[in-house]
């Protein structure tokens, strides 16, 4: 399983007879095992990852460092699911150190970035404090360098 | 006018020129090729390894180094065998740091082969094992691997080949071109052979860390009695990836190393100090970003392996290094015919088996050292060609 994860985490669209062949199983299993996966919720989603800087398309992103105040019985979860309800929110993590979630936030412009802040994020009770930063230039995402600029350089052939 | 050719040596003359010249030269010209024609890996040297070079350069790293390599490599080298084969080498005085195994493997030969000599090289195997042993004025006794045995050298296959002239055997294991590798109860036999003829044998384990699934890779000197009649070579270039760096080094006894030294310190002086700054740091730091890499190979492998079957091409499971050596004579085709024909019409390229030696006609190599949608690519290819013959 560990193995078909971690083919699945590099390349998503493998298509079942490769994977088969890698696992050294049937095509039918490696179905099997998919949707096992899916099933549990082990495998939550096939994402794509794209340069929108390539597309032209305007888009902000915003990594927000927020101050809680916890509440009794439930600590900083009530608050963490009032926040991550917004289709805004891309992503919540809750943090060790100096503040204690982590919220990145994504929108069409640096305005509808900071609306978003001032009017929704900022005003949930127990929210104390805000600190937004605007993401400039992604430089690797998930493993994966945007600008790779390296390539193979091999003779053609070799012995 | 001079006959320029005429002043050359004649053993040089005797050296066959490489035997993927005519296909480079056509592979070259195509856009759309995928070469599964590569005898080295796809990825780059990890960055860490990089990036300890660039500051060592910083730092003015840029002398000579003692003759037999820097210290602290030397140390790296004799930890690591100390760590995986249970092997005492002393870093004084029994390792050499080369310019790759290439180096090393020359002066192996120069050193102990004398006019007349002969030295056992199993084949199908890589094409430089006979040109050096020729180069260092000794005679190369190619001993044919049997396909009905995976290409797995027996002491059967040796002994007729021994004569009073015989002084060493060459083995590499796991080996270019076919992936094979030797058992722990294979090398015991072939260890025996070479205590009964009283052999030096040069191991070339430039593959040993590539090995796969519970295969793991036996040291030959690592056997009992072994170390001393052992040359054993090894480097970085396959499984750090640091092909171009040329970097890699000779381990045995003291006398033998010494006199390696000698024509190392004549010829060469040394190996490039940023070359050997990154090996410490591959030595250092660099496993995890290996066996990662292997297990990338390992995946590669499997699917060669499953789809070359696939396409109608028997082949044994390879074990080492980053070869398959699939079986053509299916096909009706020779190996140059078949390497030729689908370099021409599919746009694969390949190596054909015969360039390893007499034995390997019948077979073409082929390297999952390249991406998988290449290899899956490639394999379409193949198994379109197999079945429009």
């Amino acid at each position: 399983m560990r193995e078909l994860l971690e083919l699945l985490k590099h390349d998503a669209r493998r298509p079942a007879k490769e994977l088969a062949s890698m696992l050294n199983i049937s095509e039918y299993e490696v179905e099997e095992k998919m949707a096992k996966l899916e099933k549990d919720k082990i495998i939550l989603s096939y994402n794509t990852l794209i340069n929108w800087d390539k597309t032209g398309e305007n888009t902000v992103t915003s990594i927000i460092e927020v101050n809680l105040t916890p509440q009794r019985e439930v600590g900083f979860d009530a608050i963490a699911e009032r926040i991550y309800r917004f289709d805004e929110v891309r992503t919540v993590y809750l943090m060790s150190g100096s503040f204690d979630l982590l919220v990145i936030i994504e929108g069409k412009s640096m305005q509808d970035v900071a609306n978003f802040v001032a009017t929704r994020l900022a005003t949930i009770e127990g929210v104390t404090q805000t600190r937004s930063h605007f993401l400039l230039k992604p430089y690797k995402k998930d493993g994966i360098i945007i600008d790779d600029k390296e390539k193979d350089r091999r003779l053609v052939m070799s012995i | 006018m001079t006959n320029w050719n005429d002043r050359i040596s004649p053993i040089v003359k005797s050296v066959p020129p490489s035997g993927i010249r005519r296909f480079f030269d056509i592979a070259s010209e195509m856009e759309d090729v995928i070469s599964l024609g590569v005898g080295e890996p796809d990825f780059v040297t990890p960055w860490s390894i990089r990036e300890s070079c660039v500051y060592g350069l910083e730092q003015g790293y840029t002398s000579y180094t003692a003759n037999r390599g820097l210290m602290e490599l030397r140390e790296e080298i004799c930890f690591m065998h100390k760590r995986r084969f249970e092997l005492d080498y002393n870093p004084k005085t029994d390792v050499l740091v080369t310019v790759g195994v290439s180096e090393a493997l020359d002066i192996a030969m120069r050193t102990i082969l004398s006019p007349g000599d002969e030295i056992l090289i199993p084949e199908p195997c890589y094409v430089s094992y006979k040109a050096c042993a020729t180069l260092a004025g000794g005679i190369p006794v190619p001993v044919p691997a049997k396909a009905e045995n995976d290409f797995r050298i027996t002491p059967a296959d040796l002994e007729p080949h021994v004569s009073p002239k015989t002084k060493a055997l060459l083995i590499g294991y796991p080996n270019n071109p076919t992936g094979a590798i030797l058992s722990k109860e294979d090398l015991e036999a072939i260890a025996r052979f070479a205590v009964k003829h009283d052999l030096i044998v040069i191991s070339d384990e430039i593959y040993g860390d590539l090995t796969y699934g519970d295969t793991k890779h036996v040291c030959f000197a690592g056997l009992p009695e072994m170390k001393d009649r052992t040359i054993l070579l090894n480097g970085f270039s396959k499984a750090y990836a640091m092909t171009g760096w040329r970097i890699g080094y000779a381990l045995s006894n003291p006398d033998i190393i010494a006199a390696m030294t000698k024509i190392h310190q004549y010829t060469m002086l040394c190996a490039p100090i940023t070359a050997q700054i990154a090996a410490v740091e591959a030595l250092r730091h660099g496993e995890k970003y290996m066996r990662k890499m292997v297990s990338e190979y390992d995946k590669r492998r499997r699917l060669i392996y499953d789809g070359l079957q696939k396409a109608g091409l028997k082949c044994f499971e390879p074990k080492g290094a980053f070869y398959i050596f699939p079986d053509i004579t299916s096909t009706g085709l020779s190996s140059e015919e078949f390497a030729e024909k689908i370099l021409m019409q599919e746009h694969v390229a390949l190596v054909p088996g015969n360039a390893f030696g007499e034995c390997g006609e019948g077979f073409v190599r082929c390297s999952y050292a390249t991406s998988i949608e290449q290899i899956s690519e490639a394999l379409a290819r193949i198994e379109h060609f197999v079945n429009h013959l």
